[in-house]
């Protein structure tokens, strides 16, 4: 076992870890963050998606004690600091860009990730950008939608509802 | 009637706030106090005969708290089919035993024969290492053809890998045979509805408790239908009473059909449960859901279509081969054959109609209803021979089906295929389409395709599909096992606020938010004071759950008919209060007033009155309001469309690219135009990867070779397009009071052939005579079948 330290959502924490315990079983089973995903077993789904050291990374892709040291966000940190929902998080609800939730937390994740790098992206640059984060309920219509909304673009000339 | 949030309003979901920020419960999110691990031992030969299994050495592992077998579960049931279908001689289908875990022989890779339960997973995972089965390879039984025609079985005990050979309708088989031999042109089309794997993200997960002071048993599952699993564990598979069972599903993240079904997994927990005397969990890891969530699909089909000199519909009949895999699931039965050839009339006046069916049995995972369940395979039949024949008689595809559409005036229709429709208006779809679709401007489109290299190709499609299952005085009949209403219970709490129990599940449906939404437009008041409880046995009347489009045609009726005896209750109430009679009480805006008085309650007093009754008219009315109804539908309901698309082929590549989709659906009246709209997105999403992208592929020894993100192609963002969706030409239906008929299937119903439909018109525009591509659609198909063309 391995002791590890890192900043989560703001938090320092400390655990202890197995050398093959993954970041993303530290986040839900020892600090019950259950808002990071396990959707899939080969790093394809991205339902596991968090922020290290400001980077999106799938936390299934990464050891836990890799992140020793590092600053690490999760879905849990993402609302306002009086609980509202943050701009992408409202845009997603506004728009309608979630239904069963599950794949909700990493598409977040991602979006955020994308629009710290690229504010304005264009609808293709959204599509390629998500090749990593898989949804089955939404056809990522409103998904695409939200996050251009999100970044304050128009969206009004895309389909209606 | 509340201005924001009744019927008809786009309001946004209340449960996405818990999804958005990460405090979503869903199955795997929750632990029990002492809670273990299970995991499972499962075959890697897809037929196998089990000669023994040694568990000594993993019970001596570390953590290791027990071992299953299937000898552990040769005195309990199995898991039942829940349709009995009959041969064409009469003879009922064959029934294989489901075991809990394999007992004898494996017979499909993944198929569990053992389990362990440790304190945590990975000593679990660590002790199934250490389980010495001695399992004798066979040949395995793969494909259907092969299937019917081998001497050895997936069930030896049965004799025969033909589950069922059916006909619909045996009687109408005769004259089929007739119109077809004497048509003036009969269009022939051979083709696969591939097989597909569901793909919830969320995987299954089960985790049981036991308590032994009261012999309780508690489950949380992610199920679609709490009540429906319960029932199939206690009064088929472990005989548990319902009293001492209560099946939870919480959050669950996503279904399509595939948690549906009960799976041995729930009732290995269970049991191991009580064994224990600790709380036993199981997660599946996506391999395993590729290798044993109920599959989609796999039909092979020929089917013909008769028409005269004029292009009239004279007969459809179709030959097709369904695989059920290696063990019945829970409607294996039924959606080949009740959900599949009773929709073969499609939109049209066709009066001659004929389809067979042989369920197969192969050494693969089960198969069973995966969105749309039947009719995406009988729409994709249709929609396809169709468009071949327009191609063959030279008549524009939209004319050919416009000119067989059953029409305004002919309803309620009853079809060649045993279903009597209620409402529709197919040729008004058709011109909103065109309209929406901008068909005036697609050669324009396509010369700009053609000048960047590309052929552009438009495709068309119009299904039906029945919804709302079911009736059950019908269904009883047609063979299910179960009945098919729904239920709810409204309950006025003593301050005014509601809580409404349901039996359906949402597991991304956003019935949290539609149902009171309903609610709120009957009383008048705030939908926000309303809260659903869904997805709780031991909260919820008995329901029969979420799946086939019924929800809210169904449950979403047992709500209204149990807010109307709210209603009723509440009057009389108020009558007292104001010293009335109830028959002149009027219910407007949440206040109850007498009519053509300024005297008036609200809706909160009259709460606050039936829970203290003091002064209460105890004779003639009970204290307390609450009210429950069930709700057994009349008929089935009928959702119908017009889809359109265009999509751009790479004559070097053989690649597609979607470039618009376009639904045009009559839902009737619709409640949340935003959720619905987003149903058909989904829908849409799913079609276009059936069509061109997901495949699920066994080699000849029954290995599944996609049974990952990486092999199987699941549709991402960069492969779709912004879909134009349009529910504005709604045809309420005419039997249930919301008069609603049901949207989450459609978009996966109409898609697939009207993808296929429009590769097609692309590679005949480039001079290519290719009349048929099977499904998926990928560049290499697409290529080959050009250079073969």
């Amino acid at each position: 076992m391995t002791k590890v330290t890192m900043t989560i959502n703001g938090k320092s924490v400390s655990g202890e870890v197995e050398g093959r315990t993954l970041l993303s079983s530290f986040l839900r089973e020892d600090l019950h963050l259950t808002g990071t995903h396990i959707g899939c077993d080969t790093s394809q789904c991205g339902a596991c998606v968090v922020h290290v050291d400001g980077k999106p990374v799938k936390s299934c892709t990464m050891f836990a004690a890799e992140a020793d040291g590092a600053d690490v966000a999760t879905i849990e940190g993402q609302a306002n600091e009086d609980g509202s929902l943050n701009v992408i998080q409202a845009a997603f609800q506004e728009h309608h860009g979630l239904q069963c939730g599950f794949c909700t937390p990493g598409m977040v994740m991602s979006a955020a990730a994308l629009l710290k790098d690229n504010p304005k992206p264009s609808e293709a640059e959204v599509r390629e950008y998500l090749e990593g984060n898989i949804c089955r309920c939404t056809g990522y219509h409103n998904i695409v939608k939200a996050i251009m909304a999100a970044s304050g673009q128009d969206v009004s000339a895309i389909a209606a509802e | 009637m509340p201005k924001d949030g009744g019927i008809g309003a786009s309001t946004v979901r209340r449960e996405d706030v818990r999804f958005l920020t990460g405090t979503g419960q869903y199955c795997d999110d929750m632990n029990m106090f002492g809670q273990t691990a299970a995991v499972f031992a499962r075959s890697t030969v897809a037929n196998g005969v089990i000669k023994s299994i040694d568990t000594s050495a993993a019970e001596a592992m570390p953590g290791v708290l027990a071992v299953f077998t299937g000898e552990d579960f040769v005195e309990v049931g199995g898991n039942p089919a829940g349709w009995l279908i009959n041969s064409r001689d009469g003879e009922p289908m064959k029934e294989p035993k489901r075991p809990v875990l394999a007992h004898g022989k494996v017979r499909h890779v993944g198929d569990a024969y053992a389990a362990v339960i440790a304190e945590t997973v990975e000593q679990a995972k660590d002790a199934v290492e250490a389980i010495e089965a001695d399992i004798e390879e066979l040949p395995a039984i793969v494909n259907m053809k092969d299937a019917l025609a081998a001497d050895h079985y997936v069930h030896d005990e049965i004799g025969t890998n033909q589950c069922f050979d059916w006909g619909w309708i045996e009687d109408n088989r005769a004259a089929t045979d007739a119109a077809i031999k004497g048509a003036h042109h009969v269009t022939t089309l051979e083709l696969v509805n591939n097989r597909l794997v569901p793909n919830a993200m969320e995987p299954r997960c089960s985790m049981a408790q036991y308590n032994r002071a009261n012999d309780e048993y508690v489950l949380h599952t992610t199920s679609q239908n709490p009540h429906l699993t319960r029932l199939l564990i206690s009064a088929f598979v472990l005989g548990i009473p319902e009293n001492k069972l209560t099946v939870i599903a919480p959050d669950v993240g996503g279904g399509f059909g595939s948690k549906i079904y009960h799976y041995g997994e729930e009732a290995l927990v269970l049991a191991a449960a009580k064994k224990i005397g600790r709380p036993v969990k199981w997660t599946a890891d996506r391999t395993e859901a590729f290798l044993t969530d109920a599959h989609g699909r796999d039909h092979v089909t020929k089917i013909e279509l008769a028409m005269d000199k004029d292009g009239n519909f004279l007969a459809f009949r179709t030959e097709t081969m369904a695989n059920v895999g290696a063990y019945l699931s829970n409607f294996s039965t039924a959606t080949p054959t009740f959900l599949h050839g009773t929709l073969m009339a499609g939109n049209y006046t066709v009066p001659n109609i004929y389809v067979n069916v042989k369920a197969v049995f192969t050494n693969t995972a089960p198969v069973d209803a995966y969105r749309g369940a039947g009719r995406p395979e009988a729409t994709f039949s249709l929609e396809r021979v169709i468009d071949k024949a327009a191609r063959e008689i030279g008549m524009d595809p939209i004319a050919l089906r416009r000119k067989n559409f059953i029409k305004p005036d002919q309803y309620p229709f009853a079809s060649a295929a045993g279903l009597e429709y209620d409402s529709g208006n197919y040729d008004a779809l058709m011109d909103q389409m065109e309209k929406v679709a901008d068909m005036a401007g697609f050669e324009a489109r396509r010369k700009a395709s053609e000048k960047k290299g590309k052929l552009r190709g438009f495709g068309v499609n119009a299904y039906i599909e029945a919804c709302g299952i079911a009736p059950s005085n019908l269904v009883g009949v047609l063979g299910s096992r179960v009945g098919l209403y729904d239920a709810a219970t409204v309950r006025v709490n003593a301050t005014g606020n509601l809580s409404v129990m349901v039996g359906a599940h949402s597991h991304g449906q956003g019935h949290e938010t539609a149902f009171p939404q309903v609610v709120a437009e009957m009383l008048g008041i705030d939908p926000q004071s309303i809260d659903i409880v869904h997805g709780d046995t031991s909260k919820i009347p008995f329901g029969m759950g979420t799946y086939g489009s019924r929800s809210l045609a169904v449950c979403g009726s047992a709500v209204v008919r149990a807010t109307e005896k709210i209603i009723n209750k509440a009057k009389k109430i108020a009558a007292h209060m104001l010293e009335a009679s109830d028959g002149d009480i009027e219910l407007k805006d949440g206040v109850f007033s007498v009519a053509g008085t300024d005297k008036s309650v609200t809706f909160g007093e009259v709460a606050l009155k039936a829970y203290i009754p003091h002064e209460f008219p105890l004779e003639d009315i009970e204290p307390g309001l609450e009210e429950t109804a069930f709700y057994d539908p009349a008929n089935f309901t009928y959702p119908s469309g017009a889809y359109c698309c265009e999509v751009e082929v790479d004559p070097e590549t053989g690649k597609v690219s979607v470039e618009s989709m376009t639904a045009v659906d009559d839902f009737g009246n619709v409640i949340n135009p935003m959720i619905v709209t987003g149903q058909v997105h989904g829908g849409l999403g799913q079609g276009i990867g059936q069509a061109l992208l997901e495949n699920t592929t066994y080699d000849e020894n029954g290995q599944l070779l996609s049974a990952s993100y990486m092999d199987y192609v699941m549709p991402r963002a960069d492969d779709l397009p912004f879909y134009t969706v349009d529910h504005s030409q709604g045809n309420a239906c005419t039997h249930n009071p919301l008069g609603v008929k049901g949207c989450g299937e459609a978009g996966a119903i109409g898609s697939p052939p009207t993808v296929v439909n429009a590769v097609i018109d692309a590679l005949q525009s480039g001079g290519k005579n290719v009349t048929h591509i099977d499904m998926p659609m990928t560049p290499h198909r697409v290529w080959s079948a050009m250079q073969n063309a």
